[in-house]
């Protein structure tokens, strides 16, 4: 579809905050296609913040240009099209996108399709975010609104079409299953039939939506869009694509972060069967050949020769070190109230305790994967990614092409967890192809995968307080010191030295804390790349003060659940969700020997959750996660299945990397090489997961890393119960072996 | 040059023998339904049947594989089990990112087709081999009860 076919052809209105009601002023445009249906464009009306997005903003300021940001087509045949800005990565948004539109358009759920969207910041820019990306447990949350004003304004203007048609008063008729009925003489004709007229017709300034109470598939359980594809193999990740004449590339990039590519001798792998080429760029080596296997036979047999550069000595202990020095530095300042200083001297006990969480890969099941082609007319891409318009503009830089002449082609991702956010392998991936005549896939081993992802950073959080005599906190002061992921990735959201992801639930706990002071160090990790990970500064975040309070509480020996309860007065959703996770759990209730239970409570990304957690710790100190049960409050749920299967996913996520998984570095290099040494939580060792959802009427909240967030403190908490060890770093490892 | 019995279509292929049958599958044959995750038989991702055993193909050279019946996703609903087990997946929306999901299905499909009614130990016996990174297990369980309840 082009969107040449898009003409602005009516007026358009801002609404700097969309209030909560349901006639809403909107900017939208629609037009015919060629194929005589109708195309609506419409605009996101706000950032959750209440500023008006760009598109909206010029449209504001009367200026002719309009950007529409999202599309919807309805051919002749009455098929609706969605042009979908956002990425299908597991977390359930090509079936719950879709839902926001068929409610509001009155069609059957099954009727509307799924397009990707090319990459194109101007029209699909993420109104939260601020560019065309799939991340940070957003989508539903920016969408919401966009979308079903979108789906009710085709509806007014079908309704419309029709009136005029039989010469009627539109507010005689009215939208169901994909048809407009005129209520006193039941005519009735399908949409398809009315697509040609409504394009023609006036965009209405404001549109109702549907009354909440009158929704037939928000909040009910849908079957996702995307699973028949996906058990019958014929889904496409970007490790698919299929390209005439494809050939297939391995890399080997230099093993010691900040290292360079000497030379190579290739005269062996040159002989070896289905060898076509040896390419070199700046830290790696690619051998091309006419399959993935042949290509990796090929790096086998290649002698390279690295200069490791001046990391080659550095190891975990280093890094840890420079953290530790760094704990000693005044921070920024991210929270201020109150004098926590001069608190302490009225506590009557205090408690200073550091908490270490460390490197962690992504491991997405599809190893990072690039196909590119670049030839006289441009370059093509073929990748599943998070963030379309930065990879198609790092390429075009890379390429030394105009970035009209790189065209993008996104993929089913197959496990983004934050490592898609990334355009390092494009990068690369073009580099290569640069040297390649024709389309190259280049695939990462698994091992590449692991040593040369961008790491969830190693943190090292300082942290004390002050009880008064009844054990309530009257001074809290947290030192964050690690990694700036924002400072890379989106330097302007850096304010006053304080990356608001470092410190994202640290600075603003759920709890009633008079005097609290938070600061946050940077340190980064020399050479050692860093990016987000699932749950990003929640997750963190989260562990921290959920463990603290739970020490906080075992020190003023009161039940943890009780102590968090009666400090949560300002956060009463949070509270609400904790009490339900209690009463649906055995809080309270004996236990045997080894079995222990653990609470944490989590905000963050707009949702509430309470979580309890049951663990058994054998003779031997091996942890068997028993149980977990989780009350969510995410506001209003648009299909409740994805909800409970995202935290279901999410606890087990956060279960494997609080269980097992760090990355560590000796030598300039990572120490693991696949899932033998980097282990994955499987099916054996999966608890049983209850998820209670909360009905609410609020604006939706984030559900994609709520329950990696929740379950790390929750964990170590039910450690505690259970052996009366508190675990300070992780992950729990061996720790709790006996020698 | 080899020829292959690849969801009953023979494949002539010319390719080393010590070449792994998943590279065939993906990059020769050209069918992208299996997948690949570790290439060492930690992941199951690229779980597929040789004569209806659930065979990790990553680490199956095709000189191995000789005149045996090889099944991938493609083709594994032609059987009894595998068409329960992929009708079980939509059932309980077993289903996330998906990548995982062929082998998971393969895997329990060879599981069912030889264990009718397979309880939890079985289950863990048969699956345990096949990461999900989503987090899909307790949905996978669900489902492979679920099918089994089905009946053949």
């Amino acid at each position: 579809m082009s969107q040449g076919l898009i003409q602005a052809l009516s007026s358009t209105h801002t609404v700097p905050n969309p209030p909560r009601r349901n006639f809403l002023k909107l900017a939208a445009t629609v037009s015919a296609t060629a194929g005589g249906g109708m195309l609506l464009g419409i605009s996101f009306p706000a950032n959750s913040d209440g500023k008006p997005s760009q598109a909206y903003s010029e449209a504001g300021a009367g200026k002719a240009v309009f950007s529409p940001n999202a599309f919807i087509e309805i051919n002749a045949a009455g098929q609706v099209t969605l042009i979908m800005s956002k990425v299908e990565m597991g977390q359930g948004v090509y079936t719950s996108i879709p839902m926001l539109i068929a409610e509001e358009l009155e069609v059957d759920l099954d009727k509307v399709k799924l397009e990707h969207a090319p990459p194109n910041d101007k029209l699909y820019a993420d109104p939260m975010l601020g560019a065309q990306v799939t991340g940070g447990s957003t989508s539903i949350r920016t969408l919401w609104q966009p979308m079903r004003q979108a789906g009710a304004t085709c509806r007014t203007l079908l309704i419309a079409a029709a009136a005029k048609t039989w010469k009627v008063d539109p507010a005689s008729c009215h939208a169901q299953s994909g048809q407009v009925i005129h209520d006193a003489s039941g005519r009735k004709l399908g949409y398809g039939e009315l697509v040609k007229v409504a394009a023609t017709l006036p965009v209405p300034k404001t549109v109702a939506l549907k009354d909440p109470k009158d929704f037939k598939l928000i909040g009910t359980p849908a079957r996702r869009l995307d699973s028949p594809d996906k058990v019958n193999g014929l889904a496409k990740f970007g490790i698919d694509a299929q390209i005439p004449g494809m050939k297939f590339a391995v890399i080997a990039t230099s093993p010691v972060f900040g290292g360079r590519l000497v030379s190579v001798d290739d005269s062996l792998a040159l002989k070896m069967p289905g060898v076509l080429q040896v390419v070199k760029v700046d830290n790696a080596v690619a051998v091309v050949a006419n399959n993935t296997w042949a290509a990796k036979r090929g790096l086998g047999a290649l002698d390279i020769k690295w200069d490791e550069g001046k990391s080659s000595n550095v190891s975990s202990a280093d890094l840890i070190a420079d953290l530790k020095q760094a704990a000693n530095k005044t921070g920024a300042v991210a929270r201020r109230d109150g004098n926590a200083a001069k608190a302490y001297s009225k506590a009557d006990k205090t408690l200073n305790v550091v908490y270490q969480q460390p490197f962690l890969a992504h491991a997405t099941m599809e190893p990072m994967n690039c196909t590119v082609q670049i030839g006289p007319d441009g370059c093509d891409i073929w990748v599943g990614t998070q963030i379309p318009t930065f990879a198609q503009g790092m390429a075009a830089k890379t390429a030394g092409i105009p970035v009209e002449k790189v065209r993008l082609h996104n993929y089913l991702i197959g496990g983004g967890f934050g490592r898609r956010l990334e355009f390092d392998g494009v990068v690369q991936a073009v580099k290569i192809a640069m040297q390649v005549k024709g389309a190259v896939k280049v695939i990462w081993t698994r091992e590449e995968d692991i040593q040369h992802d961008m790491f969830r950073p190693y943190y090292y959080d300082r942290i004390s307080a002050g009880l008064d005599a009844n054990g309530k906190p009257i001074a809290w002061t947290h030192r964050i010191v690690g990694s700036s992921i924002m400072a890379r990735f989106a330097p302007p959201a850096i304010k006053n030295g304080v990356d608001p992801d470092a410190v994202e639930v640290s600075s603003e706990p759920p709890y009633d804390l008079p005097n609290i002071y938070v600061d946050y160090v940077r340190q980064e990790p020399r050479d050692v790349p860093t990016a987000f990970w699932r749950g990003v500064g929640p997750t963190r975040g989260t562990f921290v003060v959920e463990s603290f309070i739970d020490e906080l509480a075992a020190l003023a020996k009161i039940d943890p659940v009780k102590y968090r309860l009666d400090l949560l007065g300002k956060t009463p959703r949070l509270k609400t969700a904790l009490e339900l996770a209690v009463e649906k759990s055995d809080w309270g209730k004996p236990v045997s020997k080894g079995q222990g239970r653990g609470v944490s409570a989590m905000h963050a990304f707009g949702s509430f959750l309470g979580m309890v957690v049951e663990v058994t710790v054998n003779d031997q100190g091996e942890v068997k996660v028993e149980r977990v049960v989780c009350a969510v409050d995410c506001g209003m749920t648009v299909n409740p299945n994805t909800v409970i299967a995202q935290i279901e996913g999410g606890v087990i996520f956060g279960l494997t990397a609080v269980l097992y998984n760090e990355i560590t570095i000796k030598h300039g290099r990572v120490e693991q090489n696949n899932f033998n040494d980097y282990r994955m939580l499987r099916i054996n060792e999966a608890p049983k997961i209850e998820v209670h959802l909360i009905p609410s009427a609020e604006a939706p909240g984030g559900i994609g890393e709520p329950g990696t967030a929740a379950i790390g403190a929750a964990l170590t908490n039910a450690v505690f119960a259970a052996t009366g060890k508190r675990i300070r770093t992780l992950p729990i490892g061996n720790q709790l072996q006996k020698a | 040059m080899a020829t292959l019995n690849i969801n009953g279509v023979p494949h002539q292929v010319d390719v080393p023998g010590d070449t792994p049958l998943l590279w065939v599958i993906r990059d020769v044959v050209g069918l992208t339904g299996t997948k690949f995750g570790c290439g060492v038989a930690q992941c199951g991702a690229c779980t597929v049947h040789i004569d209806g055993k659930a065979t990790r193909s990553c680490v199956l050279p095709i000189s191995a594989v000789g005149d045996q019946k090889v099944t991938t996703i493609e083709a594994v609903g032609k059987s009894a089990s595998g068409k329960k087990v992929q009708e079980a997946w939509l059932d309980l929306e077993v289903v996330q990112c998906g990548y995982c999901q062929s082998g998971q299905i393969m895997s329990a499909a060879a599981l069912l087709s030889h264990t009718p009614n397979p309880d939890d130990a079985q289950i863990d016996a048969a699956m345990a081999g096949n990461i999900c990174r989503c987090g899909t297990y307790p949905r996978i369980r669900a489902a492979i009860k679920h099918a089994a309840k089905e009946g053949a």
